[in-house]
Formats: structure tokens, C-alpha cells, sequence
């Protein structure tokens, strides 16, 4: 296995993304007649530097094979790559590689999850020591108000079809979870929810969620999705239960994501997918399954993707997570800043950095927000603009539609400092401008 | 700059002072319609002569950016005073147009004020927000004809 080449910032003090930039081909590209891109959507999906095309090309060019099969010189060279990318990415996150599957992406392992569950109720578990994820009338999912439909649909469905009820902690006007506004009981099994709004950029007070379901012996799902991209996270630190994370928001590869889950819970959770792979003895009359991960793996993973991710975990601990945190919070300085300075913009979520991420959310009086990103689109700039699979949470701020600009190593402050004017342009346009 | 080729004056226009905004009675048949990629709806109300077969009046309310509102507005123009046939042969050269990735040479006989959407179908994203009062309002029509009448 060759090892990564280390980005051209990484050990200094801080971090610079014009140091940064000439690893992502695709930031130096133009868009709509020649403009400059300005990339400001990495919250939906990030982009990837050379190093983690290189890994992903080098694996296929030299190791490619199915992984967990075969006994050839490919089949170990790859599954050595696949087992050595799941203990960086645990590493990554305060893990151990056990406690790591490999999914498609986060929505597949918080589907995990909830089947993981939903086949406990209906008594297709494993055995009794599958009995703790039995759901049915009576109990209770927690979720919250600002959760992304990923973290939201399937819990939903799990209490279509366990009867179980769904509840939720409601959002204040800053867009923080309100912890006082909900008790939880003796029969709330789950409480999930995001550790960074994927819209609002608030950072939740995971510490606390977690005690309050620790005390009634509710099981903890983290999405961090937002999280994991952007801050230093230690799962195991933060004392959840479960976590779920996708490849392509981390400088990864799509088609990669992680289920993270404590030792104890995966070795007594019923499969979700399942086929080649995952068993440990199969007859006809019936099947008994491999331990975790791999009982959560079946069929030939996804292995280019895989390691293309173990290139991304190292790339960015080369660069250290308390600078990409640091870099994301002096971008986001920069954007609420200049965006408060705008009349008629109104930031949706905290307009402060305390317990926050790089992403900001607004909208624009008198001004669509898809006509605002059609503006800012002419001038190079990217953003998202729409519900970003949060409905719910706009519902809640009274807004059909915000604008979302997402922040990530790369990302300038020349950049996000062009948001703003860009702003005042699309008033401009639709004749809105003060 | 291209953002004129999409936003044309008349799109502005109608955009800043919709037409058939407001939802009106008496009505034969209402069509809620929700674009699930943005959240933008609109809620559109037909009423046909008696015979069904005359576009007597259309009003909408449509919570949405300013394609999807003047589209909404210029529909109205199109349809109302039309034959049902007809309006439909206008939604069909709207589709076309509007889906048709900036190749489909609009016929101004037909479609009116409406060929100032023809930028818009160069810009796939938004191509379901100049739709969005079209297919709301064949589904409404679709209503009358079925006899399910108001319920949205």
C-alpha cells in the first residue's frame, strides 16, 4: 500500500487554503461564460483533492478485487486496503474498526438502524439479546424539529410500522434545539438527532441530550454528517450509541458512508441487508450471520470509495481538525458579517459563532431564494437554495425556501466575502435593494 | 450577462404585478401543486362554463420564486376565454418549450407572452418552477372533467 501524499498545508500552524487549492482540480474551472466557480456548497457535497482521486485510482489500478472472498494476491491486497482505510476512518472519530460499517451513505445507516430495530419488533432478531430494540404501542422515537429528512423519514416509518409514537424537541427562534421543551420518559427508546444543522450550522448540546436519554435508558443516534466534515469529533468521547456519516461531505468519494456503533450494541442487532458475505453457516432451511461489521455488509462493498474515504480521513488529519474548525469559523465570521451588513437579509439560525459550524443560512426579503441563487449562480457563485432536506425546519422559521452557503478547507474569505455582493445584486435585479 | 435571457421584462412584469393572483369563487375544481425540491406551491382554482368546454376563469395563489409566480400569471392570460382544447394545446407548447433544454424554437402564435419563459429551459433546475401553475392547472381541468370537483 502506498500512503497518501500529505497536503502541501499540512503541519503548519493554522490553515491556508490558497495552499490548499491547486490539490482540487475542479476549483480552478469557470462557469457561465467564464466566471471564476466560487464553491460555497459544500454542505451538500464537498469536493475531493488529487490525493483521494490518486488513492482511489491507484487501488483500482493495482489492487482491484472483491474484498472478503478470494484467496489470491488481488483479494488480499484488497481487503487490506478496505480493512486499513476502516481503522483510519475509526481512528478518525475515536473508534474502533469493529464498531465501523460501511454503508452507502448516512440515510442507509440510519435505515440500518431503524430495520436493525423494526426486525426486533416483529421478532426476526437474533435472539433474546435482540429484545432491546423491540418497539411497539406505547413507546417512543425521539427526533428534533431541525432534523434532516435522513434523520427524520425513517424514524417515522419505524413508528408506522411498530406503532410506536414519534415526538419531537421543538426549535427556538436562535435555531437551537430546545432541550427544556420536552421530557423524555421511561419509554422513549431512541433519541436521534444532528450533533450540526445541516441548514442552521448550530452546533447541538450533545453532552446534554445524552445525559437526559442515558436517564431514561434511551439509545442515542448522532447524525453527524455535518459534524465529522468540519470538527474534531470523538465519538466514543461524546458517549453515543450510534453515529452515521457520508464520504463525499469529508473530501471523499460518494457511495461511502459510515454506521458507527457501540461493540455491544451491533453484536446484538438483527441485519438489515442481507446475502453473501454477512453469514457465518447457511442451509437451506435457514442462515446464522457473521459478527459485526461484516453482518452488516452484505454483498461486495463498495471498495474504491472506501479507500478514497481512508485518503480523505487522512488528508484532513494531516491538515488537523481544530484548523479546519478554526478555518470554517473565521470564513463564517466573515459571512455573517458582511451579510448583517445587507439590508433586508435575515440570517436564519445563530448570528453569532458560539456552538456553530460554516454553514449560514438566510433569506432575502422581497427576493426568492432561488432567484437569489439564480443571481449568484450568473456571477460563479454556488450555493443551495430550497428546504435542503429540512422541510420541517423551515415550516418552523416560516420560510419556504432559504439560501445556504457551506463552507470547507478550500473555501476563501475573498470567496465567502463575494456572497454579500452578490446579494446586493440579486436586489439590485429584482428591485428590492435599500 | 445571461441573467436576462432567463429573467425577460415581461417575466418581471408579471412577476412584480401577477395576474389572477388570489383565489377566487365560484370555482369547479382547485389543484394544490408543490415543487418537493424547493417547497414553492401554488394552489390554482378553474372554472369552465357549464358545457366544460370554455376556460370561463383561473386564479392562483402561488408561494413561490418569480418564475414559478409569472408563469402562474402569464397561464392565466393564455387560457382564460380559451376552449379547454385550446388551453391545453398552449400547456402542451409550454411543456415542450420549457422542457426542451433551450432547443425548441417557440411558436409566439400559440404561446403569447409565454415565449419569454423559452430563456428558463436552458436552466434545468428551474424548468419545474415555470411548470408548476401549468401542470397545476391541467390537473385542475383533469378535476372537472372527473367530476372530484374542489378537493384539492
Amino acid at each position: 500500500m502506498t500512503t497518501a501524499q500529505a497536503p502541501a498545508g499540512a503541519g503548519l500552524a493554522g490553515l491556508d487554503p490558497a495552499v490548499l487549492r491547486p490539490d482540487f482540480a475542479i476549483l480552478s474551472r469557470t462557469v457561465r461564460d467564464g466566471r471564476p466557480l466560487v464553491y460555497l456548497d459544500s454542505g451538500a457535497t464537498s469536493q475531493r483533492p488529487r490525493q483521494v482521486l490518486d488513492a482511489e485510482r491507484e487501488f483500482l489500478e493495482q489492487h482491484n478485487s472483491a474484498v472478503h472472498r478470494g484467496a489470491h494476491q488481488l483479494a488480499e491486497e484488497a481487503t487490506d486496503a478496505y480493512e486499513s482505510a476502516r481503522s483510519r476512518i475509526a481512528a478518525f472519530v475515536g473508534a474502533d474498526p469493529d464498531e465501523l460499517v460501511f454503508v452507502k451513505n448516512a440515510t442507509e445507516g440510519i435505515n440500518l438502524v431503524a430495520y436493525a430495530m423494526s426486525n426486533s419488533s416483529i421478532r426476526t432478531g437474533l435472539g433474546p439479546e435482540s429484545e432491546r430494540f423491540v418497539l411497539g404501542p406505547g413507546d417512543e422515537i425521539v427526533v428534533t424539529e431541525l432534523e434532516h429528512h435522513a434523520n427524520l423519514v425513517p424514524w417515522q416509518e419505524l413508528c408506522r410500522r411498530t406503532g410506536a409514537t414519534l415526538r419531537w424537541y421543538p426549535v427556538t427562534d436562535e435555531g437551537r434545539i430546545d432541550v427544556d421543551a420536552l421530557e423524555l420518559s421511561e419509554r422513549t427508546k431512541v433519541v436521534a438527532f444532528a450533533h450540526q444543522s445541516n441548514v442552521l450550522g448550530s452546533v447541538a448540546p450533545v453532552q446534554e441530550l445524552v445525559r437526559r436519554a442515558r436517564a431514561v435508558g434511551a439509545l442515542v443516534l448522532l447524525d453527524a454528517c455535518q459534524s465529522v466534515p468540519h470538527l474534531p469529533v470523538d465519538l466514543r468521547a461524546l458517549d453515543v450509541d450510534f453515529a452515521v456519516f457520508s464520504g463525499h461531505k469529508m473530501l471523499g468519494p460518494s457511495g461511502v458512508g459510515v454506521l458507527y456503533g457501540r461493540t455491544e450494541l451491533l453484536e446484538a442487532m438483527p441485519p438489515f441487508l442481507t446475502g453473501g458475505s454477512m453469514i457465518e453457516l447457511v442451509r437451506m432451511e435457514g442462515s446464522t450471520y457473521a459478527p459485526p461489521p461484516q453482518r452488516f455488509e452484505a454483498g461486495v462493498p463498495m471498495t474504491s470509495q472506501a479507500v478514497g474515504l481512508g485518503a480523505a480521513v487522512d488528508y484532513l488529519t494531516a491538515l488537523g481538525m481544530e484548523n479546519v474548525h478554526a478555518h470554517e469559523m473565521a470564513l463564517t465570521k466573515v459571512a455573517l458579517d458582511t451579510l448583517r451588513e445587507v439590508p433586508g437579509v435575515r440570517i436564519i439560525g445563530p448570528d453569532s459563532l458560539e456552538s456553530r459550524g460554516g454553514t449560514v443560512a438566510f433569506v432575502v426579503d422581497g427576493v426568492h431564494a432561488h432567484d437569489v441563487g439564480q443571481v449568484l449562480d450568473d456571477r460563479g457563485i454556488a450555493v443551495r437554495v430550497g428546504h435542503h432536506c429540512a422541510w420541517p425546519l423551515h415550516r418552523r422559521f416560516g420560510v419556504a425556501a432559504t439560501v445556504r452557503a457551506s463552507f470547507h478547507v478550500y473555501t476563501t474569505v475573498d470567496e465567502v466575502a463575494q456572497l454579500a455582493d452578490g446579494v446586493r445584486a440579486a436586489q439590485e435585479f429584482f428591485g428590492t435593494g435599500l | 450577462m445571461q441573467l436576462e435571457q432567463m429573467y425577460q421584462e415581461i417575466i418581471l412584469d408579471h412577476y412584480r404585478s401577477p395576474h389572477g393572483s388570489g383565489l377566487k369563487d365560484p370555482f369547479d375544481a382547485e389543484s394544490q401543486q408543490i415543487n418537493p425540491t424547493c417547497g414553492d406551491e401554488i394552489t390554482l382554482r378553474v372554472k369552465l362554463d357549464d358545457a366544460g368546454e370554455k376556460v370561463l376563469d383561473v386564479s392562483h395563489e402561488t408561494l413561490g420564486c418569480s418564475i414559478s409566480q409569472a408563469s402562474a400569471s402569464v397561464l392565466t392570460d393564455l387560457v382564460i376565454g380559451q376552449t379547454v382544447e385550446e388551453s391545453m394545446t398552449i400547456l402542451a407548447a409550454f411543456q415542450e418549450m420549457a422542457q426542451g433544454r433551450g432547443k425548441v424554437e417557440p411558436d409566439e402564435e400559440v404561446l403569447g407572452d409565454a415565449v419569454a419563459f423559452a430563456g428558463v429551459a436552458k436552466y434545468p433546475a428551474r424548468v419545474k418552477c415555470a411548470l408548476l401553475g401549468w401542470m397545476a392547472f391541467k390537473d385542475a381541468v383533469v378535476r372537472v372533467q372527473d367530476g372530484k370537483g374542489a378537493n384539492a
